[in-house]
């Protein structure tokens, strides 16, 4: 017993020192974004200047558009980085959020695998696309998981006046990188915003057939957390990351962000103090 | 099935590079589990030794609860942890979703069932004569309780084994309370999760490999607890 008896003391002092080393990060702002912009690696290049500047431990916790808001409604996260505009001005009516502003956009393309067995190639709008994928029944995966992306896909095809079903439509109810993936293995359609599709082309089978609709814009928003609904919520914190994140100097950084590595930028900022 | 060959290159490549960030990963999941492990431990062997040696009306509906937690899925423990830790819900004054410390709470719940459950199986498997012997010659009941766990102790250490099993391969309730926070709450199984959905699938398998390694030599230094036991 002596043996199982140290070893225990031993265990005890490591799980101590663990619990020590749980206890910390005095300052923290929770920021809860989507996919696409974490997959992209944009957030590395914006939040660490904050950090420093600010003396505060940023928090990205990188999940859909929807669970985004949600994280919002329920208080857990100080401010949100999303792209469903529809989404958040009903979660600013409903007072879950405060100050909305646009920072950035870029554009959904629809990609697909470069024999294009259903004939999108170059059309010019994304709900005609829509439609032949389903009159084709070719297989088209769908992100399903309420996602910014997800939203902007059910639109497109709310205006062709399709409610796909069928075993050609697949929702996966995964991250936007993870759903390319998929799309590539199967062979298959899929609406993808660019910045993912651009940073993750080189693992995948899939090339762009459709862009350029306007219907296919992509902006994204910033919003703070109400304050009035839970004490915790770290607003001040929240602000400064709003004014940092559409100041004319983060602005740049969006626009530069990619070109050295991609050629062509991933995001264009358009906040309006810009 | 290059990607394994690539993944073990890349193993290699993460671990003697040093590569602050994934012994960060690596630390801090053995921190969160080992911590999870030996709380759960606590709580669990003395339990399962108490369902083992007691009789007591509802035991029967109290054992099969137990073996249901045996079971639990990790998501739904995580979105209960998640629930009750938020800032809209019953603890959310703590401030500890997101934190390692939420991680730790889901894994104790994931791991507890398991141990019990086992420690409770190699405890009725021993003699129940010796608990009669050793107390007709002199022996305190928590002496008894003693002499049988050390008899018992081959399960005891798979109990425990079998937990860390649980709870250092779980990715459902880390994910959800962790929020797999670069720096700060992601482990090696939420790292693998984003690397696979990035399509980086060498670095995902490459941390794949050091989990393995890593599962392996703290159940090596585990059955060194069973000793003798094991030799027999």
């Amino acid at each position: 017993m002596q043996k199982v008896g140290s070893i225990f003391i031993i265990l005890v002092l490591a799980s101590l020192a663990a619990a020590l080393g749980c206890s910390r990060s005095p300052k923290s702002l929770t920021l809860a974004t989507t996919t696409s912009t974490y997959d992209t690696g944009l957030l590395d290049a914006l939040v660490p200047p904050f950090e420093k500047a600010n003396k505060v431990k940023v928090k990205v916790v990188a999940v859909g558009t929807g669970q985004a808001l949600a994280l919002g409604e329920r208080g857990d996260a100080d401010v949100l980085l999303v792209h469903d505009p529809k989404g958040e001005a009903k979660f600013v009516a409903d007072g879950f959020g405060v100050e909305r502003q646009d920072v950035m956009y870029n554009d959904f393309v629809i990609v697909g695998p470069s024999s294009d067995p259903a004939g999108i190639k170059n059309m010019k709008i994304a709900a005609q696309a829509f439609t032949q994928i389903a009159q084709r029944q070719t297989t088209f995966i769908s992100r399903g998981d309420e996602s910014g992306t997800h939203t902007k896909e059910k639109t497109i095809w709310q205006q062709a006046g399709i409610s796909p079903q069928g075993s050609w439509y697949q929702a996966v109810g995964q991250g936007m990188g993870a759903t390319l993936n998929l799309a590539s293995e199967k062979g298959a359609y899929t609406l993808t915003d660019r910045g993912t599709y651009l940073a993750y082309q080189r693992n995948l089978g899939l090339t762009i057939l459709v862009e350029g609709d306007e219907a296919l814009r992509n902006q994204y928003g910033v919003i703070a957390v109400n304050p009035a609904r839970l004490p915790k919520i770290k607003y001040d914190l929240a602000r400064k990351f709003i004014d940092y994140i559409t100041s004319s100097e983060t602005q740049k950084v969006i626009a530069n962000f990619g070109r050295d590595k991609y050629g062509q930028s991933l995001f264009f900022p358009n906040a309006s103090n810009n | 099935m290059e990607e394994i060959g690539h993944g073990l290159w890349r193993a290699f490549q993460l671990i003697f590079s040093l590569d602050p960030q994934v012994w960060a990963i690596l630390l801090l999941s053995l921190q969160v589990s080992g911590t999870a492990l030996v709380i759960a431990a606590l709580l669990g062997v003395p339990f399962g030794s108490w369902l083992a040696l007691t009789r007591f009306r509802g035991r029967r509906p109290v054992v099969a609860l137990v073996y249901t937690g045996m079971g639990l899925p990790p998501v739904v423990v995580g979105l209960i942890v998640y629930l009750a830790l938020s800032r809209s819900g019953p603890l959310g004054g703590l401030g500890w979703l997101f934190t390692p410390a939420a991680m730790v709470i889901a894994q104790v719940v994931i791991a507890l069932p398991i141990i019990a459950g086992f420690t409770m199986a190699a405890v009725m498997g021993v003699n129940p004569n010796l608990k009669q012997q050793v107390t007709s010659l002199g022996a305190t009941p928590w002496q008894a309780t003693l002499a049988i766990l050390q008899e018992a102790r081959l399960g005891v250490i798979v109990a425990i084994i079998a937990g860390f099993g649980g709870i250092i391969s779980e990715v459902g309730a880390v994910m959800m309370v962790g929020g797999n926070i670069e720096g700060s709450t992601r482990v090696l199984t939420t790292a693998i999760v984003l690397e696979t959905s990035k399509g980086a699938f060498a670095t995902a398998v490459a941390l794949g490999i050091i989990l393995l390694t890593i599962t392996f030599l703290v159940n090596v230094a585990l059955l060194r607890l069973q000793g003798r036991a094991f030799e027999r």
